[in-house]
């Protein structure tokens, strides 16, 4: 339980090893509540992207194994099934760089989303309705290819591909990764949405700003490690995120090379 | 005219036969990018499934074949459960390898329980021909035409339409996206085996039916399909269809006019055309007619 809430995705001590010598994730911990919004910041190789792949299975195909730790799913271990198994027990992403079937249209790959819960054809008619009703603009591009869309279109086809597994848990990779600012507002305000409809949503992000304005919690994910964690509201406060994550530094380090280095020798207190 | 149109008839129906055989290789090396030598073996196993049900357990000629079809594509699927399933993540080239190791030992296992001598399949087509404007028409070579067109169908409605075949079709573009969608690859794959068996079998009775006779050379057939599948482009089943018809023809029509019109070219010139229209043609298209860049990736 956390805040009376029922735990939808709970990670304990999780460590994950690539090709046997990398270690990737050191002793993660990391729990989203049902029909809340967590956010999972840190900067390119902390090891936000492994989180991902740990919890949905992805890790053998880079070979990478989770040598220490846990994930549960409401309840169930899913650290050692398929990732067919664990999208079947409700857990949907959206892949960074959205890794769509560019070969196929729009609505096969929709359908391609929905493939692992086997609905009936009027339940797939009204989960291509409900996806027509989020992203209004896909309507007219149904049955073009996916690969000729643009990038905003494609990320709404992302999401809309994971939306159609109807999951309790809804995984996002930097979902506003190279788009505009009016389509990052779009893609934000779906995410509300979503979650408001009961899903819970864990948002993997560079984009601090995006992400914590509408997260309930936030977790800082440093070299493997989660340097900070706690409600997102103080998040926002803290100096140090406000620095690195937010822009909003005050030093009067302005030169890239002197935040680099300035990041170099302050530790982040774990 | 009348010779010319006799021998495009002969070239289609050979064509046909290509063209199941390259369906295989295709169908297979869009969900796995594995190149099966070893198809040309599950050809022959099929022809002489048929034949055993048939002609030794006395099973009606349909019903044999429809064992068969069954009993190849079960060979499929164990050859990639216990065989290439644990290659998984491992180089191409060593289940590549694998699959011409498995030609070897396929071939031997059917002379072993069938022996080397030549079979009649006793199919009901026999030699029987059917003539329509002076073209003499083998019912065999009808057959094979249209056994053909009908597993193309299926393909194709098989590929547009149904959940696996979309599946298959994601797996082929983007294995790990793929996955991440809830798409288990491990029946992706074994359903690709399972299909290439089928029609391996189907191609199998075709070419060994009619006045053809049942021997185990017959998998080296799989090896004139080869350039019918490269040429079409390795994953396109479209190309498998149209480079199985280009080279049955190419095939039948140098052997009805290069005796008497080129005969420096020496006698049984023929079975190399195949491998010469590949040749010029991948000179202009690398990917072949149909197939994509991602090819490349071999």
């Amino acid at each position: 339980m956390i805040d009376g809430r029922d735990t939808v995705l709970s990670i304990q001590n999780l460590e994950v090893v690539y090709s046997d010598v990398i270690v990737a994730l050191r002793g993660v911990s990391l729990d989203v509540a049902s029909g809340s919004i967590v956010t999972l910041l840190g900067a390119n190789g902390a090891g936000k992207t492994t989180v991902l792949r740990a919890i949905t299975g992805l890790l053998p195909a880079q070979r990478g194994r989770i040598t220490k730790g846990s994930i549960s799913l409401g309840g169930t271990d899913i650290h050692e099934r398929s990732s067919a198994s664990i999208v079947g027990h409700g857990v949907a992403q959206v892949m960074e760089g959205r890794r769509l079937f560019a070969d196929l249209t729009v609505q096969e790959n929709l359908r391609a989303g929905a493939l692992v819960s086997r609905p009936s054809r009027d339940e797939l008619a009204e989960r291509y309705d409900n996806i027509a009703e989020l992203f209004p603009v896909l309507r007219d591009r149904w049955d073009s290819q996916a690969g000729y869309l643009s990038g905003g279109e494609q990320q709404m086809v992302a999401i809309g591909q994971a939306l159609m597994a109807k999951p309790q848990l809804l995984l996002l990779d930097e979902p506003s990764l190279g788009l505009a600012p009016r389509i990052i507002d779009l893609i934000r305000d779906v995410i509300v949405d979503i979650n408001r409809q009961g899903t819970g949503v864990l948002l993997i992000e560079q984009n601090a700003q995006m992400a914590l304005s509408i997260a309930d919690h936030a977790y800082v994910l440093e070299n493997g490690k989660v340097a900070k964690a706690g409600p997102a509201d103080e998040l926002r406060e803290d100096h140090d995120i406000q620095e690195f994550y937010l822009g909003m530094g005050d030093r009067g380090r302005t030169k890239f090379h002197e935040i680099k280095s300035y990041r170099r020798h302050k530790a982040w207190g774990v | 005219m009348t010779d010319f149109l006799q021998l495009c008839f002969a070239g289609l129906a050979l064509g046909s036969s290509y063209a199941l055989v390259a369906l295989g290789f295709v169908v297979i090396h869009r969900a796995t990018g594995v190149i099966n030598f070893a198809q040309g073996s599950i050809l022959a196993l099929g022809a002489y499934f048929t034949f055993n049900a048939h002609v030794t357990w006395g099973l009606p000629f349909w019903i044999a074949a429809l064992v068969a079809i069954v009993a190849s594509a079960a060979v499929g699927v164990l050859v990639e459960r216990f065989l290439l399933r644990r290659m998984t993540g491992q180089p191409v080239f060593s289940v590549i390898m694998i699959t011409i190791g498995l030609l070897f030992v396929l071939d031997q296992i059917i002379t072993m329980v069938w022996g080397q001598d030549a079979q009649n399949l006793e199919d009901p087509w026999g030699i029987d021909t059917v003539t329509a404007r002076g073209i003499v028409m083998a019912v065999v070579d009808l057959w094979t035409i249209g056994l053909a067109l009908l597993v193309v169908c299926s393909f194709f409605v098989f590929f547009k339409y149904s959940g696996m075949g979309l599946a298959m079709r994601a797996v082929a573009i983007d294995e790990e996206a793929a996955m991440a969608r809830g798409i288990s690859v491990r029946r992706v794959v074994a359903t690709a085996w399972a299909i290439a068996g089928a029609v391996a079998a189907i191609a199998g009775i075709t070419l060994t039916a009619g006045p053809a006779a049942l021997r185990p050379s017959v998998g080296l057939i799989a090896l004139a399909a080869f350039p019918a599948m490269i040429l079409g482009g390795l994953d396109s089943p479209l190309g498998a269809v149209v480079g199985g018809v280009i080279i049955g023809l190419t095939q039948m029509l140098t052997a009805g006019y290069q005796p008497q019109h080129a005969p420096w070219l020496g006698n049984d010139f023929q079975s190399v055309t195949p491998y010469v229209v590949m040749i010029v043609i991948l000179m202009v298209r690398p990917y072949g007619l149909f197939g994509t860049e991602e090819v490349e990736r071999l």
